[in-house]
């Protein structure tokens, strides 16, 4: 996938400038960032829910040029904070992800239904599939919202901020999932705040300031000091996990 | 967990009981009509063998008078109901309806003007302007839909909907010379009084097209309850579909008051009682919300008929005893949720 000079501005100001990055197929994506750097505006225009300028190649298509129902059955997005749709359980929320598949006017058919058992076990919310979307707590639902993006069967999944409101136990079992459809060839793209999360699970990081890429590649490159100091104003230590040689970074107020 | 019956066992229930009070309807009345006497009259106008032949006076009796009214107060609360749900949907508020939104006032006040003017044959469309200007006066005034919150969408509802109905009352007024205060409460608070088998044409095409039609976008629908992003997301045209949608709901509030007034609170309660049943996925609750919207304007109706014979209730009082208090706990539930 390559991400084609995107931008987008509201009331001519300028929220993501340029930004033309290709993140790896089949990997996890780290898009990471201070506050207000463009993150969820950059997933939103990936998707087409925003519309700026530029394209999303992805095999040869651009797919902001397809039809929203085109690019629906081949791209999937998480919001941080996804609607919780009353008196519906989760079971029904996650057969809206087969939405943009089959006809609009059909009902959900035998493999629909087939998809979205196969992503409520996947995302691991099969346990709550009778309960009613309101009665979940903030990171169950959070899964229901993954398991919906998984049933809609896409090549790359955007997701925002998914470890958000997570415990530490949540976002490993979460990243755990992603992991797994990495590896089956999905290509995903995550906003996260968490720099040590990225540091731990992710192959690929974007680092974006003022809605610019700030840097881009591989985890060793992007989050070394001298990158992250002036996007983030602190100083930064990175040390190496002992188990598995990863970095893990540390940091305080006193600037260098 | 949700509770009770199975979705198909709850809709046969629900046409059973449907079919059931449509024929006692017809029988009660100043006139004693047994069942049977219904399925005669029936038989014999339809061209089946008639298992006996009614006197000329029952049977005007239930073909002309009552026939029409009871299938006219079915198909308006069919009608009704599914605009409600596919509204509480759209617009993302659990108080939206076409009576509390200003739509049934619109309407009403569109086909007073023309009846003023003479022009009866275009009285649904007329209603149908009318159902659409109030929708979209009232959406624009209360904001930008994708940041509407209940309150302000039902303020802004209460604001068209009080003007149209000062307007409906004023053109009555103005244009009556006798006694209009009776014509004004049909036209205000709803009345099947008149109902025809033109009637029961108006509103069997309204509510089989339209209501058909958006019982059809079941699926659409349902992402909607996602919330914007998650359904464009999904591939939805949001802003179209949501427009295409609520004008498809302006028709049939214009159809249906046209033919029977601007009856209120069908479209608010039953599709929540559906909901307490089914759930929120469209394709059950329109099916369902259509039957228990019917049984319960054929009801209405018909204690609107009965209970002070031979002096009517409007029937949008009988309705409105029901309706407002689940109003008034829709509010209690809510409380505290958002300004």
């Amino acid at each position: 996938m390559h991400l084609d000079r995107l931008s987008w501005s509201v009331d001519g100001r300028v929220i993501v400038d340029g930004v033309d990055v290709t993140p790896p197929t089949g990997a996890l994506t780290g898009l990471l960032g201070p506050n207000g750097a463009g993150k969820s505006s950059l997933l939103r225009l990936v998707a087409g829910v925003l519309h700026g300028a530029g394209a999303v190649h992805l095999d040869g298509t651009d797919l902001l040029a397809l039809r929203r129902r085109e690019r629906a059955r081949v791209l999937a997005f998480v919001e941080q904070d996804g609607g919780v749709p009353e008196s519906m359980t989760v079971a029904e929320t996650v057969l809206l992800g087969r939405t943009p598949h089959g006809g609009l006017l059909a009902g959900m058919s035998d493999d629909d239904r087939d998809h979205a058992e196969w992503a409520l076990v996947t995302a691991g919310a099969e346990a709550w599939r009778d309960r009613m979307m309101t009665t979940l707590s903030g990171g169950e639902r959070q899964r229901v919202h993954l398991a919906r993006a998984l049933a809609q069967d896409p090549r790359v999944l955007l997701l925002d901020e998914p470890t958000n409101h997570l415990d530490v136990r949540a976002q490993l079992d979460t990243l755990a999932v992603v992991a797994d459809l990495t590896a089956a060839g999905v290509t995903v793209v995550a906003a996260l705040h968490d720099v040590n999360l990225a540091a731990a699970s992710c192959e690929h990081v974007v680092l974006l300031d003022h809605g610019r890429v700030v840097a881009a590649g591989p985890v060793s490159e992007v989050l070394r000091p001298e990158v992250l100091e002036p996007v983030y104003g602190v100083r930064c230590t990175v040390l190496e996990h002992p188990r598995d040689g990863r970095p893990v970074l540390v940091f305080d107020r006193t600037p260098r | 967990m949700r509770r009770g019956l199975p979705a198909w066992a709850a809709f046969t229930l629900a046409a059973l009981v449907l079919l059931a009070s449509l024929v006692v309807a017809v029988t009660i009345g100043p006139a004693g009509i047994a069942p049977a006497d219904v399925w005669a009259t029936i038989a014999h106008h339809v061209g089946l063998p008639a298992p006996g032949t009614l006197s000329p006076l029952l049977d005007g009796i239930v073909w002309e008078l009552r026939l029409p009214r009871v299938i006219t107060a079915a198909l308006v609360g069919a009608g009704l109901a599914v605009a409600g749900a596919v509204m509480q949907t759209l617009v993302r508020n659990p108080l939206a309806d076409p009576y509390l939104l200003g739509l049934s006032g619109g309407a009403s006040l569109g086909a007073v003007a023309v009846l003023v003017l003479g022009i009866s044959v275009l009285l649904p469309v007329a209603a149908f302007v009318g159902a659409l200007a109030a929708l979209v006066a009232a959406l624009t005034l209360a904001g930008r839909t994708s940041t509407l919150t209940p309150s302000r969408t039902v303020l802004a509802g209460l604001a068209v909907g009080q003007l149209a109905a000062a307007g409906t009352s004023f053109v009555i007024f103005w244009s009556a010379t006798g006694d209009s205060y009776r014509s004004i409460l049909a036209w205000l608070m709803g009345s099947l009084a008149g109902a025809e088998w033109s009637s029961v044409a108006i509103a069997g095409v309204a509510v089989g097209v339209v209501a058909t039609g958006l019982a059809l976008a079941s699926r659409p629908l349902d992402a909607f309850a996602l919330g914007d992003t998650a359904a464009s997301a999904l591939g939805i045209p949001v802003s179209r579909a949501r427009w295409a949608m609520l004008v498809a709901v302006a028709l049939l509030t214009g159809a249906l008051v046209a033919v029977s007034g601007a009856i209120g609170f069908v479209g608010l309660t039953v599709p929540h009682a559906v909901r307490l049943v089914v759930g929120g996925g469209h394709r059950r609750l329109l099916a369902l919300s259509t039957v228990v919207g019917a049984t319960f304007l054929v009801w209405a109706d018909t204690a609107a008929r009965a209970m002070f014979a031979p002096r009517e209730l409007p029937v949008g009082i009988v309705t409105a005893f029901v309706g407002a208090p689940v109003f008034a706990l829709l509010l209690w539930r809510r409380r505290g949720r958002e300004a």
